[in-house]
């Protein structure tokens, strides 16, 4: 950790896609840090960029101008390979449609960004177990996810985040294809982990009631951030 | 990591089992293909080799009919026969000439009781025994003195004593062969097919003059069979006996001859190179089944990187690098095409043993073969493997992830 960045600092960001006539500013001069330890909720309705940003924030792409500094890194300077060293080494990722690997044993999910780092059989298995029971999911370990209920299909994707020991984890919509019980379980796990193992989190969402477990709300409206604060109602759920 | 990346690929396969059996079945017939190709090929020529090593190296056979003129060797019906006379002279006359036998040939009927079999009757003498190394089974060889008045008695092939007497005994037996009657006093040890197919133990043997005079009825004599001294050139002794013939033939300098001098070793050397080019043509037939079971692994990984997009984009996510993708598919493509090749050498290899086993040749596997049979598939599974592996190391993580 370098102390005198943020864990996450946009400058001046833009992406556009297309050319011409058919130029889509997805981001627009986007300034934005991130300190480690917060739990950050974006939001906005769609073609706000909001999905692009977690893709930049991801590493998954790099903006068309400006400068990202991950731990005061310049990620646009990096190539393909040393990006994915980046995410393999600070990054975990919650999608919406869990993505796991089919006919694949949770465990076997939970193992796979450890095969990537290099980490032996054994102790692989160790932290994939580890991490499958601080996510709840003790004795569900050689489920396939089709045997598994959506909810538990993304504790799943949050201990495969979880189990590189990642500094961020980046969500995106986590919550979007779960009934509003499981949704809560869910925000509980991720709130879990950042106020008792201080993980920072990002997370994408479109559901105001999801939105209010984090403390911080940034509002986007077409690439552009609009508002960045706290949380609509947020202090009366904490 | 490399053991991981083996780990995956067996999973992959695995996981879809119907598939992968049905893309490596081209590698495996045509690895299997070429390998019993191959080995049949190595058998059939290591049985010419022990066919004219059991002949002998140092035989040399004296034809009538010219090799370069217009009659080609063995057109005795042009060319003039030779006499039992030449025999002696070649004996006489050549030093390194160990022996020489006269030869003669013609197919009759012959009847024993209410048996009959159609054969090929040999005019000959003992020496011929001695210049083909072909001992007796039981019985005995003719006497000088029958060779010399030229009496009925005879030696029998194998295979005409199981046509006639089954497993019996047939010394001391008489048989009718057209109008002469003979008594059999030897038995051939059974010799089995030559080289050329035609069955050595389909024979009756006369001696030379009774040959002549009860069967064939004038005093030519076909061919004959010439052994050369162990140690002796048979180049030398091939030019020498040229010689001693053109003089006794009475060809003028600057004619042809009208009879040829065949060497083992080049009738050897003849059949080898036959049976190369006949093995080589159906190996390179094979292979482009191998080709083809390559292309088939292609098209297999090139479907298997689409349907499994979302996996790859679930690896990049996680931190996998393009070169750690490109190896996974690769690895995977190498390993099903290892398994098809080791599969199509057990086939190809019990191929060749039942092939071997019809053909009574003998069953000679090469490692030397097995082991490129199994280095190329592996090398088809590298070249094919590639392209796909390569489309999908190239993946962008952000389309991945989406694709449904």
């Amino acid at each position: 950790m370098n102390p005198e960045s943020a864990l996450i600092e946009f400058r001046d960001i833009a992406k556009i896609y297309g050319h011409g006539e058919a130029e889509v500013r997805a981001l627009d001069g986007v300034d934005l840090k991130i300190e480690a330890g917060e739990f950050v909720a974006i939001m906005g309705p769609s073609g706000s960029g909001k999905s692009t940003a977690m893709n930049l924030i991801g590493c998954l792409d790099s903006p068309t101008s400006g400068d990202y500094l991950f731990n005061g890194v310049h990620v646009a300077s990096l190539n393909q390979d040393q990006r994915a060293l980046l995410r393999r080494n600070y990054l975990g990722f919650v999608f919406q449609g869990y993505n796991l690997l089919a006919r694949t044993s949770a465990l076997d999910n939970v193992e796979l960004p450890l095969i990537y780092k290099g980490v032996a059989r054994a102790e692989r298995r160790q932290r994939a177990l580890e991490v499958l029971a601080k996510v709840g999911l003790q004795g569900r370990e050689h489920h396939d996810p089709s045997e598994l209920s959506g909810g538990q299909q993304q504790r799943v994707a949050i201990a495969r985040a979880l189990v590189g020991s990642p500094e961020v984890i980046l969500a995106d919509e986590p919550t979007g294809n779960l009934d509003t019980q499981m949704s809560r379980e869910i925000m509980e796990v991720l709130k879990e982990l950042n106020e008792e193992d201080g993980m920072t989190i990002v997370m994408v969402t479109h559901e105001e009631d999801m939105a209010e477990y984090a403390h911080r709300l940034i509002w986007m409206v077409d690439g552009k951030v609009e508002r960045d604060g706290n949380p609509v109602r947020g202090g009366s759920r904490r | 990591m490399i053991w991981e990346t083996f780990r995956l690929a067996v999973q992959a396969i695995f996981r879809n089992t119907m598939r992968s059996v049905l893309t490596v079945l081209g590698i495996v017939i045509g690895v299997a293909a070429v390998i019993a190709m191959l080995t049949l090929g190595q058998g059939s020529s290591s049985q010419v080799t022990a066919d004219i090593e059991k002949l002998g190296t140092n035989v040399l056979m004296l034809m009538p009919g010219g090799s370069s003129g217009q009659h080609g060797p063995g057109s005795s019906s042009v060319a003039k026969a030779f006499t039992l006379k030449d025999v002696d002279a070649i004996i006489d006359q050549i030093g390194s000439v160990e022996t020489a036998a006269p030869y003669a040939q013609s197919a009759t009927n012959v009847v024993y009781g209410a048996e009959s079999t159609s054969t090929s009757i040999v005019g000959t003498d003992n020496r011929y025994l001695t210049v083909v190394d072909w001992p007796l089974e039981m019985g005995r060889s003719f006497l000088a003195s029958e060779e010399q008045s030229g009496k009925s008695v005879c030696i029998l092939g194998e295979t005409v004593r199981q046509n006639l007497f089954g497993n019996t005994s047939p010394i001391g037996e008489m048989i009718r062969l057209n109008s002469l009657t003979c008594e059999i006093v030897g038995l051939l040890e059974a010799k089995g097919a030559s080289s050329f197919g035609t069955d050595q133990d389909d024979v009756i043997s006369l001696p030379m003059k009774t040959f002549q005079r009860r069967i064939i009825g004038n005093s030519d004599v076909s061919m004959i069979f010439i052994s050369v001294r162990d140690g002796q050139s048979t180049e030398r002794a091939i030019v020498e006996i040229e010689a001693l013939m053109r003089e006794r033939r009475r060809i003028s300098e600057g004619e042809d001859d009208d009879f040829s001098i065949m060497d083992m070793k080049q009738i050897a050397s003849m059949l080898t190179g036959i049976t190369n080019i006949l093995t080589g043509l159906l190996s390179a037939v094979a292979a482009v089944s191998l080709l083809v079971g390559g292309i088939g692994i292609m098209n297999i990984m090139l479907v298997s990187v689409t349907e499994r997009t979302r996996e790859i984009g679930i690896r990049l996510a996680v931190g996998a690098q393009a070169n750690q993708v490109l190896m996974q598919f690769l690895v995977e493509a190498v390993v099903l095409s290892m398994i098809g090749g080791f599969v199509g050498i057990v086939l190809g290899l019990a191929l060749a043993a039942v092939g071997a086993n019809l053909m009574m040749i003998p069953f000679v596997p090469s490692l030397v073969v097995v082991v490129g049979a199994f280095l190329f598939s592996a090398a088809v599974g590298v070249i094919f493997g590639y392209f796909p592996a390569r489309r999908a190391a190239k993946l962008d993580p952000i389309e991945a992830l989406r694709y449904q």
